[in-house]
């Protein structure tokens, strides 16, 4: 039987390479179909295998569901897992993000007047991005409850350093020569900001936008293992841990990544449409 | 996408001197934030106390000081601002406080102690560079491959990219229970966790540093009829070591963070996450603020650590930070 599982998994394996071998060397490499179906297929194998070898080699859907058994949960429990998204996606990340996000856009435009202040924020901003922030989900729900702030608060202030530094360094990325064309036009300081500094910084604030995306999940979703409301993704994850119910933690994990990638998307689409002209978004 | 990383430090390099009184400046600021929030964060249970002590304190009742905002019931009670800085379990400890916690778990334990911050720092730290250590080999070895093999490339490569947008985090919970279930328990789940936390970062940075050499470069080890093993060893290999050392300063954080979190939701009896918990549960502010200036000082440590070896690194072989 393992004999059986481990050669049919091995057979799916090569079948699933042979082809993706044949099309990277294909003359059709290049075209956007194949770049697109080369990573379906590696999934897609994967995946195979991965059902394979839970199902032959008979493994306890304790340790690892198939991942039929998780798609028959997801759609099963679609109301459940729409809830908790609600909760943890839309209460708790969305807001804290924005909240982070402004306070951050804020703070790098009063520094950005003084030379002196940015000179302090930058370095101590950068430090503060890679501390563990996450740590302090248990001191926030204790001050906020366990309600959506809590979580709200903890993403607003993970979110909150990358952006600033990102958007403090991006406000300098202009050269003398712009700045003193905008002063020969007569510019104040706050044309020459919103005509030329800010659509210059823009390439940079959407890099932290877009770091922050992760960062604003995952603080939402394990802000929640500290105490919540009985819904939202975080809690479902741990008390389904304790339940043994792991194909439903599997769908909160598709959802986590669902909703991760289409937020990230998200940023990155309105990168495109805002800095259209920067050199790494002209096709 | 301009460089700008999520690390600042880079870019202030060399106007370090220049940097001190701005940095000093700005921390300072934020010492005084919260050393002034401690007040109003802290006036009711203060006022409460002070009441059962026999102090005067308006208005009288609990029920009727709800009411009122911190801010407001300060303005009520100025001779009780002072006490708001030694409650025994603060809602936020003041600086002094965490500070004389810290020299107490730190300095004043035994470092076998069970109060000792030191170990729990070690139980915690042993996870995090063990899982470091083998999600950056397995992430360098990936990038060989994706960037040798264009089948792995064109596979693997969108799969790297795209899972930098998940949250890998909320695996944590999981990844322990499976693991425990197949009767691994210990150091090894946590360091799972950190390895795959550190991985997906070193693969990516990796692919990017391994291609950095241009046509021009390549073309010249040619002329010099350079073996692809040597074109490796002599030209991509060290071409790739700044982009490897932004992704080891990323990944480092990032392994310390996993390594955290996954002893939170297993009830983990040592480790800065285990102490938070315990704070969090037992109702002792100072022990869980404790642990995580504690995480954060190792977490600063780390990344200090590959700064300082990037810098030795890269001005001994004559190249910039990427």
């Amino acid at each position: 039987m393992t004999g059986t599982a481990i050669i049919s998994a091995l057979a799916v394996w090569g079948a699933g390479w042979f082809i993706n071998t044949r099309l990277a060397q294909s003359a059709a490499a290049q075209t956007r179909f194949v770049q697109l179906l080369v990573p379906a297929i590696f999934g897609l194998t994967i995946l195979i295998m991965w059902e394979l070898l839970v199902r032959l080699l008979e493994i306890s859907p304790v340790i690892l569901p198939p991942p039929t058994s998780i798609a028959a949960r997801f759609a099963q429990e679609t109301p459940l897992l729409w809830a908790d998204f609600q909760q943890t996606i839309v209460k708790g990340a969305m807001s804290g993000y924005i909240i982070g996000a402004l306070a951050a856009f804020g703070v790098a435009i009063l520094a950005d007047r003084s030379d002196f202040l940015t000179r302090g924020i930058l370095p101590v901003g950068g430090f503060m991005a890679a501390l563990p922030i996450v740590g302090t989900a248990p001191i926030f729900v204790k001050w906020l409850g366990s309600d959506w702030e809590s979580k709200a608060a903890v993403v607003g202030v993970m979110v909150f350093f990358p952006i600033l530094v990102n958007t403090v360094a991006g406000l300098r990325d202009t050269t003398s020569m712009q700045r003193d064309l905008m002063r020969t036009y007569g510019a104040g300081y706050w044309p020459t900001l919103f005509k030329l500094r800010l659509p210059a910084a823009m390439p940079f604030i959407f890099n932290g936008l877009k770091i922050a995306t992760t960062l604003a999940l995952i603080g939402a979703i394990v802000a929640e293992f500290f105490g919540s409301p009985t819904v939202g993704m975080g809690f479902r994850i741990s008390t389904s841990v304790g339940q043994l119910a792991l194909d439903l933690v599997w769908a909160e994990i598709v959802v986590a990544a669902i909703a991760g990638s289409a937020f990230y998307g998200l940023m990155a689409w309105i990168e495109s449409r805002v800095t259209f002209w920067h050199p790494s978004q002209r096709k | 996408m301009p460089p700008a990383g999520i690390f600042g430090l880079g870019r202030s390099r060399g106007s370090c001197v220049k940097s001190l009184l701005p940095i000093l400046t700005v921390i300072g600021a934020i010492l005084l934030v919260w050393v002034v929030a401690v007040v109003p964060m802290n006036m009711h249970l203060t006022a409460d106390q002070a009441q059962r002590d026999g102090l005067v304190v308006s208005p009288e009742t609990p029920a009727e000081r709800q009411v009122h905002s911190g801010l407001g019931l300060t303005l009520k009670n100025p001779a009780l601002m002072r006490l708001t800085y030694n409650l025994e379990r603060p809602r936020l400890p003041s600086p002094h406080q965490v500070g004389a916690e810290m020299w107490d778990t730190i300095f004043a334990k035994k470092i076998t102690s069970r109060r000792s911050l030191v170990y729990h720092g070690w139980v915690t730290l042993s996870a995090t560079l063990l899982g470091f250590a083998i999600g950056t080999t397995l992430g360098i070895l990936l990038a060989v491959g994706i960037v040798y093999n264009k089948a792995m490339d064109m596979s693997v490569m969108p799969w790297a990219i795209a899972s930098q947008t998940i949250p890998i985090l909320a695996l944590a919970p999981m990844i322990i229970v499976m693991l425990g279930a197949i009767g691994i328990q210990g150091l090894l789940p946590k360091s799972i966790i950190s390895a795959y936390l550190s991985f997906f970062p070193v693969v990516v940075g990796m692919v990017k540093g391994l291609r950095s050499p241009d046509g021009m470069k390549l073309d010249l080890l040619r002329t010099y009829h350079a073996s692809p093993a040597q074109g490796f060893w002599k030209l991509r290999l060290p071409a790739s070591v700044p982009y490897l050392f932004a992704s080891l300063k990323i990944g480092i954080s990032a392994s310390l963070v996993g390594a955290i979190v996954a002893e939170l939701p297993t009830g983990a009896r040592a480790g800065f996450g285990a102490r938070m918990l315990v704070g969090d549960q037992y109702g002792q502010p100072m022990v869980t603020w404790a642990a995580l200036f504690a995480a954060a000082i190792t977490a600063a440590a780390l990344v200090g650590l590959f700064s300082a070896l990037e810098r030795l690194t890269l001005r001994r072989m004559g190249m910039a930070a990427a």
